[in-house]
């Protein structure tokens, strides 16, 4: 045991935690009544034979997400698509809305950053639209854009600007004046200066940024789609509770999970590509 | 006498004091360089040295006075005065390699990428540095080398005029000593004219060829320029043999100790110029017994 490395350890740990937790969730469901045999009107009019609505065990929903997963992609009609198909929406939302966000938040961020009457002008107006929840802003976007679609990338481009900017603006603005002066010295242009010098030197606070905004874009896209529907995995865990299928509910809950690790992961490899140690 | 390559008029620098008046650093200051000269200038902290560095740099602007290098007027930051800064100021995210082809690349925009490459290797080799060391981020690298990168881009762009800003003062005392070897190597194969902030007295005597003294400010001035007679090429364990060496160094410390403080805070008459007293000292000449001359020219 001794010479095993912390990291074996954690990931025994880990695993044992996930195998007791799910064999308590296993058998603390209690197995249903199903009438059998010869029903009567009554009962047969009343449902008796049919399972009542109930948490699954998870042996259940691995079934179902073994079913799910072997075919992510089927579309058969507008409320019955695979799971591949919804997270596609979402993430396809969730980029478009991001991207542009990110096309605005960082120049801005820069212009914040470089000039203190920019801040100062712009600031007030900051402080003010970033607290107010992005789903606030649904009604408004649906009377305005006139589609459920585009209101959903609104929704995201709303509330992924934020920490981009912010985040920006506060990597540029901290940027060492010494690394400034080195560019000046060197006589380069001001665009130069910001691509060579200002955007290395604050890239690090800047994907910082990126990687809260789409941590939170994700967390929203949920939301608005169930708001909006139609598509998109926040539109499917609507659905299937309103099917009251808790199967695919909890396993649609566990996919959001495993796709929100994954973009974070992806903006965690960014960082640390841009990393540098002063 | 003749326009200096380099020629310092009527400086002035003042800030406000925060109580509505204003308080002056250094004030009327004039002096002159000449071309391929290696100048150093010391005085105590708070006389306003870096801040005649950082004109002199074109990095900020003088309250009065003006700065002219080759008959021209400095304004602004330019290719033509490189400046090594105390902490570096190497951008720690490119490699050793990558700080120094930054400038030559910014220095020599036709040049080809091979060619800007070469140029900053050998630079890099010339203050010692070679080999896989130069594919190094500055983090991964010590402070003498991290010093040696900046000293070499400094060289490799070749401007007219080169600006030191208490370049060794982070290192220890072995390490500079060593960088102030390679230093004096870099600079003697060129013509290029040097101006150094330093507090080290012996590290101004093994380099320069005027050492410049200032009074302790406010109202700081440049009182003093005195020859380093002494010939080159030095060696720090030999020149300290030569007979001048303790006595300018002990003038300098008798300065730096009891003067600077002394001549301090006078203002200036209304259009008088602080031009710096020349101070010559040469014992190895007119030696009369073992009476050394003391030359002291007032011009």
């Amino acid at each position: 045991m001794e010479t095993m490395s912390e990291n074996k350890r954690a990931a025994i740990w880990s695993f044992t935690l996930l195998l007791v937790s799910l064999l308590v969730w296993e058998f603390s469901i209690p197995t249903q009544q199903v009438a059998t045999g010869e029903l009567t009107e009554y009962e047969i009019l009343i449902g008796a034979g049919t399972a009542k609505a109930g948490v699954p065990p998870p042996s259940e929903v691995i079934v179902k997400a073994w079913e799910e997963l072997s075919n992510p992609f089927y579309d058969a009609g507008p409320n019955d698509k695979g799971i591949g198909i919804q997270i596609g929406y979402s993430i396809y939302r969730v980029l478009a809305g991001y991207f542009l966000a990110a096309l605005i938040a960082i120049p801005l961020g820069f212009l914040i950053g470089m000039s203190s009457v920019a801040y100062k002008a712009l600031n007030p107006f900051i402080q003010i639209l970033r607290p107010i929840s992005p789903l606030a802003w649904m009604p408004l976007a649906l009377f305005i854009i006139q589609d459920s679609e585009a209101s959903a990338i609104f929704v995201i481009f709303i509330c992924s600007i934020w920490p981009m900017l912010l985040n920006t603006a506060f990597g540029v603005a901290g940027v060492r004046e010494d690394w400034v002066n080195v560019a000046r010295t060197h006589e380069l242009s001001a665009l130069r200066t910001a691509f060579t010098v200002v955007l290395p030197a604050a890239a690090p606070t800047i994907v910082t940024g990126m990687r809260i905004s789409i941590g939170i874009a994700w967390l929203v896209i949920v939301a608005a789609e169930m708001l909006v529907g139609g598509t998109g995995i926040g539109y499917y865990v609507w659905n299937e509770w309103n099917n009251l299928d808790l199967t695919s509910v909890i396993f649609s809950i566990f996919m959001i999970g495993v796709v929100g690790m994954l973009l974070d992961a992806a903006f965690g490899l960014l960082q640390r590509r841009v990393a540098y140690v002063e | 006498m003749a326009k200096s390559f380099l020629s310092i008029e009527r400086l002035t620098q003042k800030y406000p004091d925060g109580k509505g008046g204003e308080f002056t650093v250094f004030e009327n200051a004039s002096f002159g360089i000449e071309k391929g000269e290696f100048v150093c200038i010391l005085g105590h902290s708070g006389c306003g040295k870096s801040t005649i560095m950082n004109i002199l740099a074109g990095l900020s602007e003088p309250t009065l006075g003006v700065v002219k290098m080759d008959g021209l007027e400095v304004s602004g930051p330019s290719l033509d005065r490189g400046v090594v800064f105390q902490n570096y100021s190497l951008l720690p995210w490119l490699t050793a390699l990558k700080n120094v082809t930054f400038g030559v690349a910014a220095r020599f925009p036709n040049w080809t990428k091979q060619q800007v490459e070469d140029h900053s290797i050998a630079f890099l080799n010339k203050v010692g540095l070679s080999g896989d060391s130069i594919h190094r981020k500055p983090s991964q690298l010590s402070g003498g080398m991290r010093q040696r990168v900046s000293i070499a881009r400094a060289f490799a762009n070749e401007p007219k005029l080169l600006l030191l800003d208490e370049p060794f003062g982070a290192l220890d005392a072995l390490t500079r000593g060593t960088i102030q070897e390679e230093l004096l190597k870099v600079w003697s194969g060129t013509d290029q004219t040097v101006f150094m902030i330093t507090h080290d007295i012996d590290e101004a005597i093994l380099l320069a060829d005027r050492i410049l003294l200032m009074t302790n400010g406010p109202l700081a001035r440049v009182a003093e320029s005195v020859e380093i007679t002494i010939p080159r090429p030095r060696v720090r364990t030999e020149i300290v043999e030569n007979a001048n060496y303790y006595a300018i160094r002990n003038h300098l410390v008798q300065f730096l100790g009891k003067r600077s403080a002394e001549l301090a805070g006078q203002p200036s008459v209304a259009g008088e110029t602080h031009s710096p007293e020349k101070i010559h000292i040469d014992k190895t000449v007119g030696m009369v017994g073992n009476q050394p001359l003391l030359q002291a020219v007032k011009t």
